[in-house]
């Protein structure tokens, strides 16, 4: 299997041969993490630019890490700080850094398909690092690297997704990757945030209102942060009422099974949707996402430098 | 078309050569140590440890280096697969011996001392290949040497070991012109 695309916009269109090339990849970057010298010289010399037209903190400095460690020079831009606060269009200030040679447009954006627009014209290479409420890959597959690690397949696995999902890219990006490589999806949360329509995505969802349901075959928890940002109605009463009824506290952690993971993709909400006990107990890989994070996405930079199947020499 | 060139009683014959010259060099072999190159020099550096171990007395550590990410053609083609580096011992003040199947343009090898300085500081690094077909393209050259083999460009050389599945046959490929 060889990797052949110029950019990575979403995880729906990506085969499962094409997820498991990212992942085995990315475990090889890992243990580059753990050495002394942590820095390969893969992407020497080249540019990349993290693109943050809406506020990221580790998403960004994930990226930026990644590509240091790849010994890739990294120019951040955000938007607060930017051209794009004088009124100038996305497609104009991408051609700007083009004009510097950037061979890397990394964009997170407020709006579902501008990574899409952007890899029309582009002559880089785009990572979408989350658009609106479509799909953040880069999370996807950090989460599903995280589950194989641990669990050694993803194939026959229960995984719940428990939260907003309605406004997550997250669990979309998530859904996709879990469903390609064969595992069962659960999607759990208020009935506002988790409509009955996502079971239409894939005979392998199914969406239930009632947490012990969710939880009681789980393999996986995967829970999702209420994003207060993305909300345009008041989706469920209040969050007291969130935390009593769709929270993980230590006593609902008892229905689990001993061996299920919790994941978040951070930030947490101690107290909201997860109870610190939890957050910091046993079963928690949270803080194991963050690294495994870093490989992720070392790795589809990586993968994206690799020349084209139309301009490949023959091998030596 | 296919020649073999060294067919597999002749291969290990060759390897025990090798592992006499390799002891023979390096007295001091308490400090040596054996770091195959994915892929093919994998297979070759295990041969050689249990070939130099009765030779020896004691047992030689072995590792694994891939040297995908250190490559000088990586924006060139298509993204190598990555393959494990599996390196359990400390390589400060080692005598490495690298070892690869085939040592053809040098750059593997370039790549290889590159990935080896980011993992430790060897007292001293020696190499050690199978085939050495020419055409190097950099100035680098092999302590120990299987078999010297003059090739054409067009020509290819396949070592199949058994370890991967193949007959521990080496033979000369014409690649269709």
């Amino acid at each position: 299997m060889t990797w052949t695309r110029r950019h990575l916009l979403d995880l729906q269109s990506l085969s499962a041969e094409e997820l498991t090339l990212v992942l085995d990849t990315a475990r090889e970057f890992r243990a580059v993490g753990e050495r002394s010298i942590k820095k390969v010289p893969a992407l020497r010399g080249k540019t990349v630019v993290n693109l943050f037209v809406e506020p990221s903190t580790r998403t960004r400095i994930s990226f930026e890490l990644a590509a240091l460690r790849l010994s890739a020079d990294v120019i951040n831009f955000t938007a607060e700080a930017s051209s794009l606060k004088k009124g100038e269009t996305l497609k104009d200030t991408v051609r700007n850094l083009e004009a510097l040679n950037a061979e890397f447009i990394i964009l997170r954006h407020g709006a579902s398909g501008a990574p899409q627009f952007l890899s029309q014209f582009a002559r880089s290479h785009v990572i979408n690092a989350g658009d609106g409420a479509h799909e953040h890959p880069t999370q996807g597959l950090l989460d599903v690297f995280t589950i194989r690690e641990r669990k050694g397949r993803i194939e026959g696995l229960n995984v719940t997704i428990l939260g907003d999902i309605l406004y997550s890219r997250v669990a979309r990006s998530n859904i996709w990757a879990l469903v390609t490589l064969g595992a069962r999806v659960t999607l759990c949360g208020p009935s506002t945030l988790v409509p009955k329509i996502f079971e239409q995505l894939h005979p392998s969802i199914r969406v239930t209102w009632n947490l012990d349901e969710a939880l009681r075959d789980a393999d996986v928890v995967n829970l999702l942060r209420i994003q207060h940002e993305r909300q345009r109605i008041n989706a469920f009463p209040s969050i007291g009422e969130y935390a009593s009824l769709f929270g993980l506290t230590q006593a609902r952690m008892a229905r689990l099974r001993d061996h299920a993971l919790i994941m978040h993709p951070g930030p947490i909400n101690r107290g909201v949707e997860i109870a610190s006990e939890v957050a910091d107990g046993g079963q928690s890989v949270i803080l194991e996402q963050v690294t495994n994070g870093l490989a992720v996405r070392m790795a589809v930079l990586f993968l994206l430098n690799g020349g084209r199947q139309s301009d490949l020499r023959t091998p030596a | 078309m296919s020649d073999v060139l060294l067919e597999p009683r002749v291969l290990h014959r060759t390897i025990a050569r090798m592992a006499h010259e390799i002891a023979e060099r390096n007295p001091q072999s308490a400090d040596l140590a054996l770091v195959g190159i994915q892929k093919g020099g994998v297979a070759l550096a295990g041969r050689l440890a249990t070939a130099l171990e009765p030779i020896l007395g004691h047992p030689v550590p072995v590792g694994l280096l891939d040297v995908a990410m250190y490559r000088d053609d990586l924006g060139q083609r298509a993204a190598p697969a990555l393959m494990p580096t599996e390196i359990s011992f400390p390589l400060d003040g080692r005598i490495v011996v690298l070892v690869d199947d085939v040592l053809f343009s040098g750059r593997t090898i370039r790549a290889a001392l590159d990935a080896l300085t980011d993992l430790g500081r060897p007292r001293l690094v020696q190499l050690a290949v199978l085939v050495d077909r020419g055409h190097r393209e950099l100035p680098i050259r092999a302590d120990f040497v299987g078999k010297n083999l003059p090739t054409s460009l067009r020509q290819r050389v396949d070592v199949r070991w058994t370890e991967d599945g193949g007959d521990d046959t080496v033979r000369m490929l014409e690649r269709p012109a």
